[in-house]
């Protein structure tokens, strides 16, 4: 830790509520001019709400907010982007239909007296800056057009080079290839050396450890430990991340589970050298039936592609799908329901229908297998009754519009829907995501009564414990490549958090 | 939103809704059909000649043909696109149906008389292929359905403006004549094709797998998609049953108003658009029907035909439905606001 000199920004006993549920609990943070400061944590541990107040996206909280030993509060993003902060945030947030130029200096283009944008001036300096930052692109062309990666990149440049004192960085490398990380690591480091503060988020725990002089650690919204970067082990970080003995009364997964030696059915689906352009490179994997496949990585690790490749949504740019023994090409989400694929995307938005009743929404994926061209209304309710018997969910009239169910029997509507004539492989998404304890044991009971009846499941999560919790063989997936496969072996957190 | 009820607080949404919680839901039922009990009974009022059995007639006459071209447009808006080219479709297929038939000699245009029955067959192909297009632009190649329907809307023009090149046509075939300007026991056909137009339309709405895929893709297209529905095939598809239906109400149009020519329906557009939204079908899409659509087109038909029976400034007419379309579309937006408030 940076001692003997006072910090440039100081908060104390910072706590933040949504909606009841309490985000931070009386954090203390402190950061030093010229230093760069690693924070892990689990998904939603705090980390990002925190630097969100920094920030100035969050202002309302209550603690102490101490910018230069003043006392501070932002009310604005714009207010910490005049007090010298930046922040780069998770979900990339460019014009994709800008030019580079236009982005680097997105609200503050250089114009002459009269108020028009001087445009050679700003590319000139546009195309310097990202030179510096060893990206060589023409600053004219549409940023939309780049690679992902790329893109991403340019966002963190622009922070970077917008005269910030305080930068923040959350998970910044998640779409990024390993030079374009060195490159990103060498640039912090100068910048560091030259005063600028910097705080920078990530999951790849290498990372951290390689470019900050301090770390700490967040777990269930309060700040665990603090220590320099010299002084601990990626070991020591994972083990304060999730707490050995655990607090919580869930199941922690923290000792070593064993996976089953493999006994299941045949190979239903056979995924070979899939690529789709900088998210997925040459991911091979089978799913046999009766088993739960267990796909866990951090968020950007190409998981959400891949599920949509499966379900046909995306097409890949390479690599061959063989479903039952039959190569697939699909053209649409149809084409993939009629191979007997099935898909419960991460996002019950995106899956459900609000503002219809329940048991449309349960029928709507096999209508085709129940009514020719007339809807059979009867037939319809009696399967969605017997369906939302089966998964208990609450209250249990099919009628009732799906907006005034709670979050977890939505998801199980959502699962209802595929179950009636089961598919021959089942795709989920975050299953368990935002649940409670209840709730996430009726969905791992659904989920396992699916093994039994001789499915092929494959189970997609940033969460350990949904993986852990299901899963009969894990897949660990890295900046879009299979790094590791955990079958009929030992288990845990640390383990998967290590190899991820 | 207005009435402070508290009786729906968002914290206890769970519990059975009350009346007035149910009224706000519907309000886009019932918000056009109190529209329509208003006026009607304002005209009955203003003007002795409004409220006969002859003048329902006249407004049930005046409506068909806008009636006829809505039911396909509700397809549309109910998948939340729009179709632009109704009136042009509806144009070019009338004449279409003029230009296959043998007109009298004063009749200066060189067409190519066919027997009726073919000529009502390639009309119908003509306007089944404009929808094709319009489907293939909006699905295949993913032009916004705004404006590739105002493209198409200039492309079908365009093909009237080739075939009469500025004439008259005078003559249908028969059957076409029959329905668009004859009577049985004293009902006009056209009244008769309208209301079984509107009811096959609300029978497939209501009824079928694919009326009930018409109101998923519109309710919320990204989960029609990840239910594996065919959501292209669906877009595709209301594409051209709107483009038959303004064929439809083309030829019989051209039969009823006993002439076919350039921008002859130009007027059916705006009319059509404003039937179904004011009728309250959601131009978000998923919410609303046939039956909304009714109840649009008998408010704008009171609308202008009650206008005629009082004493006003045929000018102000003009600025009259523009006010009440605008009207219709505040409320339109609003009810989805209610709905949505409702629903979380």
């Amino acid at each position: 830790m940076s001692q003997g000199r006072s910090p440039i920004l100081e908060l104390n006993q910072i706590t933040k509520a949504f909606g009841g549920v309490e985000a931070l609990r009386g954090v203390d943070f402190a950061l030093h001019a010229g230093e760069i400061h690693g924070l892990v944590g689990e998904n939603g541990a705090g980390k990002s709400t925190l630097m969100k107040i920094i920030a100035g996206v969050h202002p309302e909280f209550s603690g102490r907010f101490m910018l230069d030993g003043k006392e501070t509060r932002f009310r604005s993003t714009r207010d910490a982007h005049a007090a010298g902060i930046g922040m780069v945030h998770q979900e990339l947030s460019v014009a994709p239909d800008l030019t580079v130029a236009e982005n680097v200096f997105l609200g503050n283009q250089p114009t002459n007296r009269l108020g028009f944008v001087q445009w050679r001036r700003m590319a000139r300096e546009a195309g310097e800056q990202l030179s510096r930052f060893g990206i060589d692109v023409d600053p004219m062309t549409r940023l939309g057009d780049l690679p992902i990666g790329l893109q991403q990149l340019i966002e963190i440049a622009r922070v970077l080079f917008s005269g910030a004192r305080i930068i923040i960085l959350d998970e910044p490398t998640s779409a990024l290839s390993p030079p374009e990380v060195e490159r990103l690591f060498t640039t912090l480091q100068k910048l560091r050396d030259e005063g600028t503060s910097i705080v920078f988020i990530s999951h790849f725990i290498e990372d951290i450890l390689r470019v900050s002089d301090v770390v700490t650690v967040f777990r269930n919204g309060r700040k665990i430990a603090e220590t320099a970067s010299a002084d601990t082990t990626k070991g020591a970080l994972i083990e304060a991340m999730i707490g050995r003995g655990g607090e919580k009364l869930e199941h922690s997964y923290t000792d070593d589970l064993m996976l089953p030696q493999s006994g299941a059915g045949p190979v239903v689906l056979k995924v070979d050298q899939l690529s789709l352009r900088r998210s997925l490179q040459d991911v091979s994997f089978e799913a046999r039936a009766g088993e739960v496949l267990g796909i866990y990585g951090f968020m950007g690790c190409g998981q959400l592609e891949l599920s949509r490749i499966l379900f046909g949504k995306l097409r890949p740019d390479g690599g061959t799908l063989v479903v039952d023994g039959s190569a697939k090409t699909f053209r649409s989400t149809a084409a993939a329901r009629r191979a007997g694929v099935a898909l419960v995307p991460e996002s019950r938005r995106a899956m459900l229908f609000h503002q219809e009743p329940v048991y449309k929404n349960i029928s709507i994926s096999i209508l085709e297998r129940i009514s020719a061209l007339l809807l059979k209304p009867v037939r319809e309710r009696a399967i969605a009754q017997r369906q939302v018997e089966q998964l208990q969910i609450r209250p249990p009239v099919v009628g009732l519009d799906l907006g005034m169910l709670s979050g977890g029997n939505q998801q199980k509507v959502a699962l209802a829907k595929w179950l009636t004539y089961p598919p021959r492989l089942l795709v989920l998404c975050e299953p368990t995501r935002g649940m409670d304890v209840g709730a996430k044991n009726d969905v791992i009971n659904i989920v396992r009564d699916l093994r039994a009846k001789g499915l092929a499941i494959i189970v997609l999560s940033t969460e350990p414990e949904t993986v852990l919790s299901l899963a009969d063989r894990i897949l660990v997936l890295k900046r879009g490549s299979v790094v590791r496969e955990f079958a009929g072996e030992a288990v845990s957190k640390d383990r998967l958090l290590e190899a991820a | 939103m207005a009435s402070s009820d508290s009786a729906t607080a968002p914290a206890d949404h769970k519990r059975p809704r009350g009346l007035a919680s149910f009224l706000r839901s519907q309000m886009r039922n019932i918000a056009p059909f109190l529209t329509l009990i208003f006026l009607s009974a304002f005209f009955a009022i203003a003007s002795p000649s409004f409220a006969t059995i002859d003048n329902v007639g006249n407004i049930l006459t005046q409506v068909s043909v806008t009636g006829i071209i809505a039911v396909g447009l509700t397809f549309v808006i109910l998948c939340a696109e729009i179709d632009l080219s109704v009136a042009s479709i509806a144009n070019v297929t009338g004449i279409a149906v003029a230009y296959f038939t043998l007109q009298d000699s004063y009749v200066n245009i060189a067409n190519i008389p066919m027997p009726g029955f073919a000529a009502i067959l390639l009309a119908l192909a003509l306007c089944a292929l404009l929808g094709l297009v319009n489907a293939l632009g909006l699905t295949a190649i993913g032009i916004p359905s705004f404006i590739m329907t105002l493209a198409m809307m200039q492309i079908a023009a365009g093909v009237s403006a080739l075939l009469v090149r500025g004439q008259i046509a005078y003559k249908v075939p028969p059957l076409i004549t029959t329905l668009g300007s004859g009577s049985i026991g004293g009902i006009p056909w056209i009244v008769i094709v309208a209301a079984v137009m509107l009811l096959g339309g609300h029978l497939v709405l209501t009824y079928t797998r694919f009326g009930r895929y018409v109101y998923m893709v519109g309710g919320n297209r990204e989960a029609a998609e990840f239910a594996g529905l065919n959501v292209k095939l669906i877009l595709g598809s209301v594409m051209v049953i709107s483009a038959v239906c303004s064929g439809i109400g083309g030829m019989l149009g051209v039969a009823h108003f006993g002439s076919a020519q350039q921008n002859e329906f130009d007027t059916y557009l705006l009319d059509s658009i404003a039937a179904v939204v004011v009728g309250g079908t959601s131009l978000f899409g998923g919410r609303g029907g046939i039956g909304n659509t009714i109840v649009g087109l008998f408010v704008l038909g009171v609308l202008n035909n009650g206008l005629d029976h009082v004493n006003i400034d045929s000018f102000l007419k003009i600025l009259i439905r523009g006010l009440i379309l605008l009207a219709a579309l505040i409320i339109n937006v609003y009810a989805q606001r209610l709905r949505e408030q409702a629903a979380d």
